[in-house]
């Protein structure tokens, strides 16, 4: 077995509303970044897991995200492995 | 008789003592369950009550939907049993698939924690056979995610089956942008799920039981349940 880093992000499903990304597009448009034109707030989950293999690791976080991680009414999820993780330091 | 009803405590919770206290004044008999505790044998029906189940966090009734207490709930809810979800408890039952939608961030991003003008929708129902077709009730609210959303087609369900029981209403009944502060897709207060059995809404009814608390208008929920097991022969 391997362990492996991921990334979960969980963002709000296009098309519903956002208030707090709406706040923050005010905010940056107050301070004058007029260039913006859209923000959408989401979380980030990092977590290790052992697993056989990377495509193991990314199915145990898929069914993660489909039982807990997200709502699958109101949000979206994208799941990126971002290598294998230092193996647990043993005490000599 | 009346009526056992079991109220779930989550850590967290913390309108528990308040459901208790409102099953006792509606003549029903109260009993608290542990969240961790398998308990639900004998009774007649559940309340799920308002707080902050685990800190709210991840999102709001997300990992409460997970206790031990859940599952037994989620099968009583099954079998037909009646379930109240008031507040957290609503966005538990979301969380838990009894009842369609989510519940999410108010779109003023403020925690909102006023008295609120509701419109009964539907009085047909073991909830709401207490009040009239179109009353006008005022009770607290006490929430930060009570932002009702679901798809365009759960939406025409629930209006064109009679399933949302409550609305937000400005102080004439009137849905108004104004009368709507949590931004809930058609002013949506308090649904059912199609069978009737598990009802949730964001209002506080627990919190509008007593004159001296300055609303009784939550009564009529505790009050039409409670009539309900009895002609239903709840012991």
């Amino acid at each position: 077995m391997k362990r492996y880093q991921l990334e979960i992000r969980v963002v709000p499903r296009a098309g519903l509303l956002d208030p707090q990304g709406k706040a923050i597009h005010h905010a940056l448009h107050a301070l004058g970044y007029a260039a913006v034109e859209g923000v959408r707030v989401g979380k980030a989950i990092a977590l290790e897991l052992e697993a056989s293999s990377e495509d193991a690791a990314r199915a145990q976080a898929e069914e993660m995200c489909r039982k807990l991680l997200a709502n699958p009414v109101t949000e979206d999820f994208q799941i990126a492995v971002m290598g294998e993780a230092a193996p647990t330091g043993r005490r000599a | 008789m009346s009526g056992r009803l079991v109220v779930v405590t989550f850590p967290g919770s913390n309108c528990d003592q308040d459901c208790y206290h409102a099953v006792e004044l509606a003549g029903g008999e109260p009993s608290y369950l542990w969240h961790r505790e398998h308990g639900l044998a004998g009774a007649d029906a559940v309340v799920l009550p308002g707080g902050f189940s685990y800190g709210d966090y991840l999102r709001a009734g997300a990992i409460a939907r997970f206790s031990p207490t859940m599952e037994d709930v989620i099968t009583f809810a099954r079998r037909g049993g009646p379930v109240l979800a008031i507040c957290n408890g609503f966005q538990i039952a979301c969380e838990a698939g009894l009842l369609p939608g989510a519940l999410i961030r108010n779109r003023t991003l403020r925690f909102h924690a006023f008295d609120q003008h509701l419109r009964v929708e539907n009085n047909e129902t073991l909830w709401t056979s207490s009040y009239e077709r179109g009353q006008i009730l005022r009770m607290p609210v006490a929430h930060g995610e009570g932002n009702y959303e679901a798809d365009r087609e759960t939406l025409d369900g629930l209006d064109g089956e009679g399933r949302v029981l409550f609305r937000y209403v400005d102080a004439a009944g009137r849905v108004t942008e104004e009368g709507n502060p949590n931004g809930s897709a058609n002013a949506i207060a308090g649904i059912v799920n199609q069978e009737g059995n598990v009802m949730g809404l964001m209002p506080h009814p627990d919190r509008a039981m007593e004159a001296a608390l300055g609303s009784v208008d939550g009564r009529g929920i505790f009050e039409s349940l409670v009539r309900h097991l009895s002609a239903v022969g709840a012991r």
